[in-house]
């Protein structure tokens, strides 16, 4: 049936509904991404937030971590992404009230709030906000600063258009209407009341995120009663040029800048107390880090103590986060319980008590203390619950399933995000994908049914034009405004030859830039673009696409990289960037002045996939991708699939593991679509996205197999420890072998008197600066089982950190309460391990620790040593990252695209990541990024094509000398030399854009198209001379 | 210079998308900090970057030219243009020394998107470097005019060089320094750069066929139908291409050695052609 067709039925037969495939409850990070994956893999979604915006936590976060990329910068053009999407109907300010029906077919009826604006008269004006009479404390900025009763969310909302609160005069009191005429276009209606909404959806995914920790529960932290005691949250809002005070740290009680700032970690977590939560939150180490880190961007002067318990640096460079930290001047880490005491009644200064090893109890004050508070689950979790049918844990919090982390107890529903549990932002945006990946394989039978193409207005032909360039200069905030002189710089474009326009902007992202943009493309007919902001790498897409919704060709754009290569990086000499800004735009003019419209063709897409390493990652993910009804190449370079997980019997969490892989392994074979090869090797590859060639030489025999994507499951190893005898002493295991040996329920093991456990070894150490992340719950999972088997047993665990970030927590303590006995030990000072014998003359190993906290050295007596051994990156990284072109990041595992926003996905496309090739994890990590990938690779297989760029190349044949240097150049063999003629030709779709052709040719007779000679060579004419000077 | 006096170099970059221009942008990100002497141009692959991109640069009076791109192996592309940027960078870096100019100016680095340390620890050590060269020229003694009337003659060479060292600037896979050093000697492209050849239509053979004319990429051959045809020698980018398609029952087009004088063309109204067919009708 064609789609109109289809359409037409649904709408006669259900006249007044709304026809979908997925619907996502919740519109952050989370939210938006599973949004934009389904919505390009071809289904219609409908996202909604009970906000006035998409956004979520994320966009009130000044930076990330551990890259401190802009978090707005980062998660804004998704925003408009969203708005554009032609599969995504957003619904904002709107709420869920009641679900029926079941997975394929659920009735879900929501209550669009009224925000008494007529949104299609609105024009975002904000006149109403400048009358209004109601001051009111500004919920973005966690109310520090004050906004109106009527008022746009945020500077980048979507939609942009204000709303009235409840604040309202008029809403409550019934008094004022001011708003109402000053309206221009009356767009403000008071009659506007609140709209019930029925939409029908095939599946759900509730991504509602968050709450942070509310300090008031416990009194303790005298939050709301000591002015200058904030919340991380609050913090965050401090630090952002969008924040209160412009990106001024200032003190509530004196609004002057604190030079002595406090945090205290574990606000609200790893606490059993009455207001508190056990769990741990497993970012709040990290973002304080980078909290720290920014305070001395903004104060160089500033002293940062930080009072803290373990350091959970678990995660991809946090190691590193933590180190740079460390070593910036003025900054104290400090290993202690710390409470508020009082506020100096004067100087409202705080004085915080802690305790140190040397000095016994000590107090000392600040003029800031800020709280590391932890995440709770969402203030509406449980009638959520309700109304969707779902369980919630113990600590209110979905209850998911350790083999899925993104399933919850009713079929059809599925979760991302931190619903789960505490996550970060990678992670909340792999489970997106991955929870996607589950609806396409639930709805896979309607995939493209209802899903539209984008269509875009007609191209206007200016080649006949005179040159009108147009520069916008971004202050993104204050991150470039804060350095270079934007006005300055406006200026000086202006006074560059066919600049007819130049303007600064606050955010030049926002969707109400864009459309001023596009608005000043039309009216003012400019016809080539240039942006002074951030980097190309993220944003360029953004900026061509509004040159295409404004009618011009997408390739007259031109951005000038200020920020990442100049404010950024020249942060102390705001003169010489401004100057460094100015010449770029000017080398941006000059280029701009020569660019062409090209024209993108689209390629097909080769519908199967091919997945490299078996293990439960690379399994999960080609399952995935198969019931979504596409072929998978599982490869595979042991005899049998399975990987690491061949040597786990059980979870944390309680899972199975062998039953599960067991279970794995029976589907993988058995799906008519997945194609195993094991014992594999890699004899080529070749190609490029949706169309990749891959030999594969297995049994003997090689294949040579045709695909579009590429999923790099390839795992890790694991350490093999030449410290602590092992190896030499039989009696000293790996945490691996230990767990073999218990299940085996070897004697030596199970009834030993003592086994002493080692942790961080072989990593977090020079060779290897990172966290293994695995290994305290490996530990204290082996300990739990000894301590079930053999009550009587002592287990010492000596460790640095302990890391059981989220609810893993609750077994450390759980190990705690069993009498496992936790010892910290320092680097420096690392466990002696020696054969020896105890007082009855039985031979033992013989431990040597100090103990820090005891200020003694300890000797245990262990039977059994076992080493908690790191997960280093796989003997196989360099063969992959030469065959198939992706990047290792300085640990050697494999480098994503993004490390916030595409956690899954390569730079290279159709390539993508999962499990411990991307860096350790625990198996319902891995699961969930296996899924992720699943779900990323689908948004490319489920399209028949994927469009090209138009940077290719082409040759002038008058100058063509025939020589066949391009030719053997290029290895796509996109260059032929025509035997009759001599000259060269380009098959335009085999080319990739690469130029190597360009600059072999003698004559420069072929030319890559967007990067030919004349646009360099006057960009670097452009750098060291004037404009006027440089010939066209 | 700046008004203080403190010589504050200007130096381009020429580097990779995939790579080195994800490495600079990750080098921001992180905030380390280097001099703000280079602007960048972005290119899709190292391999790019043209000879006369890098004498262009020089000839503008650039203090110093850097190309990054991806560590050999892990190019982007199949194509692994990477290997042939090095090559034309060492290749380059003999000729600015033979032409008196420090070749450390000019330098190439593999920066992985990863590596924002590395970025930022290059710029900082090659801007200071090249503070320390002094301006160009000035900094190795040469006369201003004198330099760029000789990068000039380099540029207008380059089509030349290509033809002539095509096989050694796509060797791949060689790995250490001291290869790569040695790929091109101070010799070889002193004598690259003083035998070069020249071509010459002798007028006493030629049949004004066009066939060079039309072939020529450089479109330095003054013809018409009946004239004796002419390189146009400042034009010419001495490919030899005119040399190669004269039909040899002609053989009109010569390929002069170095030290030949190229014989001044025939005078304009004298090039009319006495064809060989014409002058056997007429016996």
């Amino acid at each position: 049936m064609e789609k109109e067709q289809i359409t037409k039925l649904l709408s006669n037969n259900f006249a007044g509904n709304n026809f979908g495939d997925v619907m996502i409850v919740g519109g952050g990070i989370s939210g938006i991404q599973a949004a934009l994956d389904l919505g390009t893999a071809g289904f219609k979604v409908y996202l909604v937030d009970k906000a006035p915006t998409i956004g979520g936590h994320m966009s009130q976060l000044d930076k990330t971590f551990p890259t401190n990329d802009c978090s707005m910068c980062i998660e804004s053009p998704k925003f408009v992404e969203c708005n554009r999407h032609p599969n995504i109907e957003l619904m904002t300010y709107s709420e869920v009230d009641r679900v029926e029906g079941q997975a394929g077919d659920f009735k879900v009826t929501l209550v669009k709030k009224a925000r008494y604006i007529d949104e299609t008269k609105c024009t975002g004006c904000t006149t109403c906000v400048e009358y209004c009479p109601v001051v009111y404390p500004d919920q973005f900025n966690q109310g520090i600063s004050k906004n109106k009763a009527i008022h746009i969310y945020f500077a980048q909302a979507i939609p942009l258009k204000p709303y009235i609160d409840e604040s309202c005069l008029y809403l409550k009191e019934g008094k004022c209407r001011i708003c109402e005429g000053i309206c221009n276009n009356n767009a403000i209606d008071f009659n506007i009341t609140p709209k019930q909404v029925v939409v029908r959806v095939g599946a759900i995914i509730l991504s509602p995120g968050y709450e942070p920790y509310n300090p008031k529960l416990r009194g303790e932290y005298h939050y709301g009663e000591f002015v200058n005691v904030v919340t991380s949250m609050d913090y965050e809002r401090l630090l952002c040029a969008t924040g209160p005070y412009e990106g001024e740290i200032l003190r509530a009680s004196d609004k002057k800048h604190p030079h002595k700032i406090a945090w205290l970690h574990c606000v609200g977590s790893r606490q059993v107390l009455p207001g508190g939560n056990s769990y741990c939150s497993a970012v709040c180490c990290t973002y304080t880090q980078k909290q720290v880190i920014l305070t001395k961007d903004h104060d160089a002067d500033a002293t940062c103590t930080i009072f803290h318990n373990d350091i959970r640096s678990y995660g991809k460079d946090f190691e590193r986060f933590y180190q740079r930290t460390e070593k910036l001047p003025g900054i104290q880490f400090i290993r202690s319980y710390a409470s508020i005491v009082k506020e100096d009644p004067v100087t409202k200064n705080v004085t915080v008590r802690y305790a140190t090893f040397d000095e016994g109890i000590k107090e000392e004050e600040f003029d800031m203390v800020v709280l590391s508070v932890g995440l709770t689950p969402p203030a509406d979790a449980g009638s959520l619950a309700d109304k969707f049918g779902i369980e919630l844990n113990e600590h209110g919090f979905c209850k998911t399933n350790p083999a899925n982390p993104m399933e919850t107890t009713r079929r059809g529903i599925f979760i991302s995000g931190a619903f789960q549990g505490p996550l970060d932002i990678p992670e909340s945006v792999l489970t997106a994908s991955g929870a996607g990946a589950q609806c396409g394989e639930l709805l896979d039978y309607r995939r493209g049914n209802l899903a539209q193409e984008r269509v875009y207005p007609p191209e206007r032909d200016v080649s006949q034009e005179e040159l009108k360039v147009g520069v916008y200069v971004c202050h993104c905030g204050a991150n470039i405004g804060r350095i270079v002189d934007v006005p300055a710089t406006v200026q000086y474009s202006l006074t560059l030859p066919n600049v007819v326009h130049a303007e600064e902007s606050l955010f030049i992202c926002s969707t109400e830039a864009a459309a001023m943009l596009a608005k000043d493309i039309e009216e003012r007919g400019l016809n080539r673009v240039i942006v002074a902001a951030c980097t190309p790498r993220t944003h360029e897409p953004l900026f061509r696409d509004t040159l295409r919704e404004a009618g011009i060709n997408q390739y007259y754009f031109e951005f000038a990289n200020i920020r990442e290569h100049c404010s950024w990086v020249h942060s102390k000499e705001k003169e010489a960037a401004t100057q460094k800004a100015q010449k770029s735009i000017r080398m941006s003019v000059a280029r701009a002045r020569l660019l062409e419209p090209l024209q993108e063709f689209t390629l097909p897409v080769n519908k199967n996939a091919l997945v490299v390493g078996g293990g439960v990652a690379g399994m999960t993910s080609a399952l995935s991708i198969a019931n979504q009804g596409h072929h998978v190449y599982l490869v595979e370079k042991e005899q049998e699939l399975g990987g690491i997980a061949r040597r786990l019997h059980y979870t944390l969490d309680g899972l199975d593991v062998q039953a599960f892989l067991h279970d794995l392994l029976l589907k993988v074979y058995q799906h008519p679509l997945i194609h195993v090869f094991n014992g594999a090797t890699f004899e080529e590859a070749s190609g490029y996205v949706g169309n990749f060639v891959t030999k594969v030489k297995s049994e003997g025999r090689v294949t040579e197999i045709k695909h579009g994507a590429i999923v790099i499951a390839t795992g890790a190893e694991i350490y093999q420890p030449t410290e602590y005898l092992y190896g030499e002493d039989e009696r000293v295991l790996t945490h691996l072998e230990l767990e073999e040996q218990v299940v085996k329920g070897n004697e030596q093991v199970v009834s030993a008197k003592s086994i002493v456990m080692i942790q961080c070894v072989g990593c977090r150490n020079e060779d290897r600066n990172y966290c293994s992340r695995i290994c305290c719950q490996e530990s204290i999972k082996n300990a739990l089982t000894l301590k079930e088997i053999n009550h009587g047993m002592d287990v010492y665990i000596l460790y640095r950190d302990i890391r059981t970030y989220g609810f893993k927590e609750d077994y450390y303590r759980e190990a705690a309460s069993k009498e496992v006995r936790f010892i910290r030990y320092e680097p420096d000072y690392r466990p002696q391990v020696e054969a020896g014998e105890d007082d009855d003359g039985r031979p033992v190993l013989k431990v040597v620790v100090p103990d820090p906290v005891l200020n003694k050295t300890l000797e245990l007596d262990a039977d059994l040593v076992v080493l908690a051994a790191a997960v280093i990156p796989s003997e196989r990284r360099k063969e992959i990252t030469q065959l198939f072109k992706v990047a290792l990041s300085p640990d050697e595992f494999f480098q994503e695209a993004h490390v916030k926003l595409r956690p899954v996905d390569f730079g290279a496309e159709g390539i993508y990541l999962c499990g411990f090739a991307h860096y350790p994890k625990l198996l319902s990590e891995t699961i969930s990024q296996a899924y992720g990938a699943a779900g990323r690779a689908l948004t490319l297989l489920s399209n028949d094509t994927v469009v090209a760029p138009g940077s290719v190349c082409e040759v002038d044949v008058s100058r063509c000398m025939g020589c066949g240097e391009c030719v053997s150049a290029c290895t796509y063999g996109a260059i032929t030399l025509n035997q009759r003629s001599k000259k060269a030709e380009v098959n335009t779709v085999l080319c990739k854009g690469d130029g190597l052709c360009n600059a072999k040719c003698p004559p420069g007779a072929i030319n890559l198209k967007h990067y030919t000679d004349e646009q360099l060579l006057s960009q670097i004419d452009a750098c060291f001379s004037d404009l006027e000077e440089i010939r066209l | 210079m700046s008004s203080e006096g403190i010589f504050k170099p200007q130096l381009v970059g020429i580097i990779c998308n995939w790579c080195c221009y994800g490495g600079a942008d990750l080098a921001g990100v992180s905030r380390f900090q280097y001099p703000p002497y280079l602007n960048i141009v972005r290119v899709m692959c190292s391999g790019r970057v043209d000879m006369k991109h890098i004498f262009r640069a020089f000839l503008n009076g650039a203090d110093g030219v850097f190309v990054g791109g991806c560590h050999l192996g892990d190019c982007h592309y199949i194509t692994e243009g990477n290997y042939d940027a090095l090559n034309m960078v060492q290749l380059s870096k003999k000729i600015l020394e033979l032409i008196g100019v420090n070749p450390q100016r000019l330098r190439i680095e593999w920066v992985s998107a990863g590596e924002g340390i590395r970025y930022a620890n290059i710029m900082n050590e090659f801007l200071k470097q090249v503070e320390g060269f002094g301006p160009l020229g000035k900094g190795e003694g040469l006369d201003e005019n004198e330099l760029k009337v000789k990068l000039n003659n380099i540029c207008k060479l380059i089509p030349y060089i290509k033809v002539t060292e095509k096989e050694k600037l796509k060797v791949r896979k060689i790995d250490n320094d001291e290869d790569h050093n040695s790929l091109f000697t101070l010799d070889e492209v002193d004598k690259l750069l003083n035998e070069v050849v020249s071509y010459y239509i002798d007028p006493a053979k030629c049949q004004a066929c066009m066939t060079c004319a039309r072939r020529c990429p450089a479109d330095a051959i003054i013809s018409a139908k009946g004239q004796i045809h002419i390189i146009d020698q400042d034009k010419c980018i001495k490919c030899g291409t005119c040399f190669e398609v004269c039909p040899p029952k002609f053989a009109a087009g010569t390929k002069l050695a170095a030290g030949e004088p190229v014989p001044p063309p025939v005078p304009e109204g004298e090039r009319t052609v006495l064809r060989k067919s014409k002058e056997q009708a007429a016996n």
